[in-house]
This record gives structure tokens, sequence and C-alpha cells, in this order.
């Protein structure tokens, strides 16, 4: 069978559909629709996406109530294994409240919330998720986010800019992310989070198809060329 | 049994919206404000035995984001609002 995807949907998500649609657009195959009180995952899975949106209303902090829920003690435990995942704006906020990627994310520096395509470079074009991309290529990409200032301490930042974890930079200041850290890798490289919605740029119709790359690198990376 | 735990940003991080609120009370005409920081209470009414090992646990596995935060907490006596 093709390309098996799981997307999760929290209480609050909101771009989950986006994300299906995008998924399923690029594979040809619909992926599977998990809710966060379902605490198993299937077996074989090729990507979980954690989508976009508010997940517990952003209570306590963004993020953090959906990383203590049940379904991500599995995704913890299958990206420990190898199972490729990716999170989106919130997705992003609840893998690093899950500890699967490092640092944070505040609130924007400039307090508003940010809603529009912005440059972002591709600054590691040889992971899972951005082998399609051009190294250094300049894409556009929407962002939504109140809370996408990435914050880490400098050790931290060291280490993701000498393993190439940075995988993509806004091109221009955004949210008063440090070193403009837009996505990032963890130490295997098999779990992206990044801020801006690559499910939202996937066809000429939507402003943009910059984001149809990301999830063709995925898919072709794991179907096999 | 009530706690009062107290989360803060840690010393460096960035705090933009304490920020504004020092720009906020310089524009009220309020002088010498020489900082703000912004941070949280969070109120927990506990089982008279929890001990302050389980209280340090809630704090370090949800209550505080130990990248960015700090967190303390006490116990307030009878009678003490919490």
């Amino acid at each position: 069978m093709g390309f098996r995807a799981a997307v999760i949907t929290f209480p609050g998500s909101n771009c989950d559909r986006d994300m299906a649609v995008a998924i399923e657009k690029v594979s040809g195959t619909a992926p599977l629709r998990l809710w966060h009180g379902d605490s198993e995952l299937p077996d074989g899975l090729d990507l979980i996406a954690l989508p976009g949106g508010f997940s517990y209303g952003d209570y306590l902090r963004s993020g953090a109530m959906a990383a203590r829920s049940p379904i991500m003690q599995s995704v913890v435990s299958a990206a420990d294994k190898g199972v490729p995942v990716l999170g989106v704006c919130n997705g992003f906020q609840v893998l690093t409240e899950a500890g699967l990627l490092p640092g944070a994310l505040m609130r924007n520096a400039g307090q508003n919330f940010i809603c529009r395509t912005v440059p972002l470079s591709v600054e590691n074009n040889q992971s899972l998720f951005t082998g399609a991309y051009d190294s250094g290529e300049v894409i556009r990409i929407p962002v939504a986010h109140h809370d996408g200032n990435y914050f880490a301490d400098d050790d931290t930042l060291d280490r993701l800019e000498n393993e190439g974890r940075v995988a993509l930079r806004y091109a221009e200041p955004c949210n008063g992310s440090r070193n403009d850290i837009a996505g990032i890798l963890n130490r295997t490289g098999k779990v992206l989070g990044m801020m801006p919605h690559p499910e939202r740029a996937i066809e000429p119709e939507l402003g943009s198809n910059d984001g149809r790359k990301l999830f063709e690198s995925v898919v072709g990376a794991l179907v096999g060329a | 049994m009530k706690v009062r735990v107290l989360v803060s940003l840690k010393p460096g991080v960035l705090d933009p919206q304490g920020r504004a609120v020092h720009h906020a009370l310089e524009g009220l005409g309020f002088a010498g404000v020489q900082d703000v920081r912004i941070g949280r209470t969070i109120e927990l009414d506990l089982a008279d035995d929890t001990n302050d090992e389980a209280i340090d646990r809630m704090c370090r596995q949800l209550l505080a984001n130990l990248v960015i935060e700090d967190y303390s907490f006490e116990r307030l006596g009878d009678g003490e609002s919490a």
C-alpha cells in the first residue's frame, strides 16, 4: 500500500484537515486521522503529522497540554524508534513541549499575532523533509502564529547550527526568533518542527506552492524514487 | 492544603510582554521603573500529605517549562488566601 501517514487532532487543532489534504494530494493516500485521546498508534507509519491550531486553547503554554496527552506518549516512543514526525506551528510547539525538539516557542517579540506569507531560506536540504529543495533556496510560505519566537540557550543554538539542524530560517526578521530560526530538526533528522505552514502552500491557487516540495521530499524519500 | 507555585522567566530570557508593560508604566508617568518581568502564579489545593518532592515533580513535568522558566512554591498557612 501507499504512503502511511497519520494526522493527530487535538481539541483546538484547526489545520488538521489542511494537513491531511496536503499529504493526500502529494502522496495519493489519505492519512489516518487520530484523536488526542487515542493512546495507540498503528505500526508501520511513514509519517506522523502534528497540525497547527490552538490545542487546549493554548492553556498554560502553547502546546503544553497536548504534549502530555495520551497520544503524545505514543508519538514520543514512535519517534524514538525512528518514525518521522512533522510538527507545524502548534505542532512545533507541542514537539518542544514534549521534549522531542530542544528550545521553546515564546510570545512573538512584537507581541502581535503574525499572519502573512514570509520568505524562508532552506538552510539544510539534506534532510528527509527538505531534500527536494535546493540549498539556500528562498521559498515563500505563510505563518500564522502568536507564539513563534524561538528560544534556546547559547549552547543549544551552537549545537543546532553546527550540526546542520536549522532546516529553515526566516529570510527577514519575523517574530524575534533567535538566529531567525523557523524550523529545526532533531538529532537524527527525522523530526522536523517549523512555524510556517507548508500545508497552506501546496498549489498556486493558494498563493504559493512552495510548501509542496516539503511533502514531496518526505514521500519521495520513504516511498522510494 | 493550599500551595502557591510561582513561575517566572529565567534571567536572560527576553520578556517582550514585560517590556511592553514597562513602556506602558513609563507612559503613565511612573518614574524609576527599572525593569518589568511577568510570570504566573498557580494555586494548587492538595491533599495534606502531599510531599515537596511530589509538588516539585508537578512543577518540572508540567507547570513550568524549564527551558525558559524557573519556579518556586510555598505552602500557605490556614486562612491565608491562596
